[in-house]
C-alpha cells in the first residue's frame, strides 16, 4: 500500500484547509461565544435573557432533532420523549442533590438530563430503528403516547397533571452564584448551548457522522460497504436522546418545573417544525428555526390568539414552497451572490413584496374576523390584532380583506412569475461566470 | 487452486415460482468468470443469493470454504465479497469523494467511530484518493453523485465496489446502457481493478464477455446447463441453441 499511496499526487484528495480557512473556523466558534457573553449586555431586561434562555434550549432541541431528521433521514413523531424524560430526571435530581446537600452544582445537571435521554433511547430505540421511513414514524409516535399517557398514570415520578416542582437555588453554590437571577441561567443555557452546538457539529464530521448520511441517502448500498444501517441509527438515535435531554433538563433548571406537557405530541410537533422550518439540509438550519419559531411563539402569542392557526399556515408554506427551509432559501444566493449577479434579483423581490404583503394582509383581516364570529361572537366586535384595531362587524372591513386578498393574489401571482424569471436570468449569468449553484 | 465462492444445490423460489433451480457453481480464487444468459434467467438474483440480500430457499453458498448463505450483507461484505448493483445506487446526495470513502470506512478499521475526525485519517484520505485516480473521476471529485453523467455513475459504482478492497468482486453489469467506447473504457478498468482477485460477472455484451472472462456459466431458466472456457462455451451446442444461436438470430 505504501508504494501505491506514495505515487497518488497530493493534488487528488481535497486540500487540507489552509491557515486562514482555520483561522476563519474558529473565529466563528469564537465569535458565537462572545456574542453570548456580549448580549445580556446589550439585552438585559428579565424577559429578553428569559427568550435567550428559551431559545439556546431550543436550538439544542432542534438540533439533536436533526440528527435524526436532516443527518439520517428519520423521521420521528415523538423527540419530546427524550427531552422530557431529561426534564424530569433532571427535577428530581436538584431535589436529590439539594435533600442530601450532595456536592454537585447545578451546572453539572444537564448531565443528568442528557443521560436520561441516552438511556431511553438506548432502551426504546433498538427495536424502532430497525426500519427508517413509515415503520420508524410510527414507533415513534406509539412510543410517545405510550410516555405521555404513563406520565399521568405513574404520580409518584411524573406528579401527575401538576408536574414536579423544584427550586434550584438550593443546591450547592458554585463561586457564590445561587442560580436565581434569569441572568445567571441565562449563562448557564449559554454555556451548554455553545458545548452542546460543538458537540454536535464534531459529531458530524466523524466516520458515523459521514454513514449516517449515507444512511439518509441510501440504506441498501450501506450494507455492502460493510456496515449494519441498524446500528448507524441506533448510535444516531442514541445521541440525538442524549443531546434532547440536555435541552429537556435546560428547560426544567429554567421553569423550576417538569410536568407532562414536555413530554407531549405538542412539543414533539414543535422540534419538527423548528428544524424543518430552520432547513434539515444544513447544520446551522435547526439553530436558524428554532431562533424564527421560539421569536415567532413568544411574539404572535402576544398579538393574536390563534397564533397556532399562522404556525400551521407558515409550515404549510415552508414545505410547500421551500423545502429547504428558511437557511435554503438564503443559501440559494450564495452562487449569485458569490458572481455577483445578486441585484438582478432583488429588484423583483421588492415588486413582488408589495401585492404579496398585500395578500396576506387580507387573509390576516379575513381570519381574525372569522375567528370574532366563530370563537367570541357575543362579545364587542370592536377587536386589537396585531396591534391594530378594526370593527370586525363593519363590512366595509368584509370587502377591504376580499380586496386585499383577491386582488393581491391576481397581482402577486404576476410579480412571482417575474422573480422566477430573473431568478433564473441571475442563476444562468452566475453559470456563465463558472460559480457552480 | 483453492475456490473463492461455491454454491451447493442452491434454489430460490418466490411462491410457487422457482427463479434458481438447483445450481452448483465453482469460482476459483483469483478467476474472473462471467454468468450470462437470456433475460430473466435468473442472473441479478443470483447475485442477490452470493451478496446476502435474498437468502436461498435451499441449499448453501461458501465464500473461501466458509457458509456465508444466511448472514446478512454486511457480514458477507466484511468478509471480503463486494458486490455492484445493474441500477446504479450510490449516495446521490453526497460528492463524489464522500461516496468513495464511505467505501472505505469499514475496511480502515474506522467503524462507527464517533471520536475520529474523518478528515484526519491519512490512509482512508489516501485509499480513497487511490480509487479516484482509479476510476479517472478526480475532476469530479466534488460533485453529488447524483449530478454524474451515466457512466461517469457507473465508474463510481464499480470504484464503491472495490474501494473497501475486498478480494471477491461481483459486478451486475458494469456496461449496460453504455456506448461503445465507453464500454472499452470500462472494460479496461474493470481488467484493471480486479488484476489478482477474484471476479464474477454479468454481462450482456458478448464481446466483454469472451474478451474478459476466463471461465463462463451459462444460466437458462434458473439452471446453469453449462460451464467452461470461452472456447467450451462458444463450441457448446445446448448454449447456442438456448442462447447464442438466439442472439444471432
Amino acid at each position: 500500500m505504501s508504494d501505491a499511496t506514495a505515487k497518488i499526487p497530493a493534488t487528488i484528495a481535497p486540500p487540507r484547509p489552509a491557515a486562514s480557512d482555520r483561522l476563519k473556523f474558529y473565529g466563528i466558534w469564537i465569535a458565537a461565544a462572545l456574542a453570548l457573553l456580549v448580549l445580556p449586555k446589550l439585552f438585559s431586561s428579565g424577559g429578553s435573557l428569559t427568550t435567550f434562555s428559551l431559545i439556546g434550549i431550543s436550538i439544542i432541541f432542534s438540533l439533536s432533532y436533526n440528527i435524526l431528521l436532516g443527518q439520517t433521514g428519520m423521521l420521528s413523531f415523538g423527540h419530546a420523549v427524550y427531552y422530557g424524560l431529561g426534564g424530569f430526571l433532571a427535577i428530581h435530581a436538584i431535589n436529590i442533590i439539594a435533600r442530601n446537600k450532595f456536592a454537585i452544582p447545578l451546572p453539572l445537571v444537564p448531565l443528568v438530563g442528557g443521560a436520561a435521554g441516552l438511556v431511553f433511547a438506548m432502551l426504546l430505540g433498538w427495536v424502532s430503528t430497525r426500519r427508517s421511513g413509515t415503520a420508524f414514524a410510527m414507533i415513534s409516535l406509539g412510543v410517545a403516547e405510550l410516555v405521555a399517557s404513563s406520565a399521568l398514570i405513574l404520580r409518584t415520578f411524573f406528579g401527575g397533571e401538576a408536574g414536579v416542582s423544584a427550586n434550584r437555588t438550593k443546591v450547592l453554590r458554585l463561586f457564590d452564584w445561587s442560580f436565581g437571577p434569569q441572568i445567571q441561567i441565562y449563562y448557564l443555557v449559554a454555556a451548554w448551548t455553545l458545548i452542546a452546538v460543538i458537540a454536535m457539529y464534531a459529531l458530524t464530521r466523524t466516520p458515523l457522522g459521514r454513514m449516517c448520511n449515507a444512511v439518509r441517502d441510501n440504506p441498501e448500498r450501506v450494507q455492502f460497504v460493510g456496515y449494519d444501517p441498524h446500528i448507524i441509527r441506533y448510535i444516531a438515535f442514541c445521541f440525538s436522546g442524549l443531546f434532547a435531554g440536555i435541552a429537556g433538563a435546560l428547560a426544567a433548571i429554567n421553569f423550576e418545573i417538569a410536568n407532562s406537557a414536555y413530554l407531549g405530541a405538542v412539543q414533539s410537533g414543535t422540534v419538527l417544525f423548528a428544524t424543518y422550518i430552520g432547513g434539515v439540509g444544513f447544520f446551522i438550519g435547526p439553530i436558524v428555526g428554532a431562533i424564527f419559531v421560539t421569536l415567532l411563539s413568544l411574539g404572535l402569542s402576544d398579538l393574536t390568539q390563534v397564533w397556532q392557526l399562522y404556525f400551521g399556515l407558515i409550515f404549510i408554506a415552508v414545505v410547500m414552497f421551500a423545502p429547504g427551509g428558511i437557511t435554503g432559501l438564503l443559501m440559494m444566493h450564495r452562487p449569485l451572490l458569490k458572481a455577483g449577479t445578486l441585484g438582478q434579483v432583488l429588484p423583483s423581490y421588492l415588486v413582488a413584496f408589495i401585492p404579496t404583503l398585500a395578500m396576506i394582509t387580507g387573509l390576516m383581516l379575513g381570519i381574525e374576523t372569522i375567528v370574532h364570529f366563530t370563537v367570541n361572537p357575543g362579545e364587542d366586535s370592536h377587536i386589537k390584532a396585531f396591534g391594530i384595531p378594526f370593527d370586525a362587524a363593519n363590512p366595509a372591513i368584509w370587502v377591504v380583506a376580499a380586496v386585499l386578498l383577491i386582488g393581491g393574489f391576481m397581482i402577486a401571482r404576476r410579480t412571482w412569475a417575474r422573480v422566477a424569471a430573473s431568478w433564473d436570468d441571475a442563476l444562468t449569468t452566475a453559470r456563465e461566470k463558472g460559480v457552480a449553484a | 487452486m483453492s475456490t473463492a465462492i461455491e454454491l451447493r444445490g442452491v434454489e430460490k423460489t418466490f411462491g410457487i415460482t422457482s427463479v434458481i433451480r438447483n445450481v452448483n457453481l465453482t469460482v476459483a480464487q483469483g478467476e474472473r468468470h462471467a454468468l450470462i444468459g437470456p433475460n430473466g434467467a435468473g442472473k441479478s438474483t443470483l447475485f442477490n443469493l452470493i451478496s446476502g440480500y435474498m437468502k436461498p430457499s435451499v441449499g448453501s453458498i461458501l465464500l473461501r470454504d466458509q457458509v456465508i448463505s444466511g448472514l446478512p450483507p454486511f457480514q458477507i461484505n466484511r468478509r471480503g465479497l463486494s458486490r455492484s448493483f445493474q441500477v446504479t445506487n450510490v449516495f446521490a446526495k453526497m460528492s463524489v469523494w464522500e461516496n468513495l470513502r464511505c467505501a472505505v470506512l469499514w475496511a480502515t478499521g474506522h467503524r462507527y467511530a464517533f471520536w475520529k475526525n474523518v478528515d484526519n485519517l491519512p490512509e482512508v484520505r489516501d485509499r480513497t484518493a487511490q480509487i479516484l485516480q482509479d476510476i479517472n473521476l478526480v475532476s469530479r471529485r466534488d460533485v453529488p453523485a447524483g449530478l454524474l453523467t451515466y457512466a461517469e455513475q457507473r465508474a463510481l459504482e464499480i470504484g464503491i465496489t472495490i474501494a473497501g478492497g475486498a478480494d471477491v468482486i461481483l459486478l451486475d453489469e458494469p456496461t449496460a446502457g453504455m456506448s461503445h467506447a465507453e464500454t472499452e473504457r470500462a472494460v479496461a478498468l474493470i481488467r484493471r481493478l480486479t488484476e489478482g482477485r477474484t471476479l464474477l460477472i454479468v454481462e450482456h455484451d458478448m464481446s466483454v464477455v469472451f474478451g474478459l472472462a476466463d471461465r463462463i456459466s451459462v444460466l437458462v431458466y434458473g439452471q446453469i446447463i453449462a460451464s467452461g472456457t470461452p472456447e467450451e462455451i462458444r463450441g457448446n451446442p445446448k448454449v447456442k441453441e438456448a442462447y447464442l444461436g438466439e442472439e444471432a438470430a
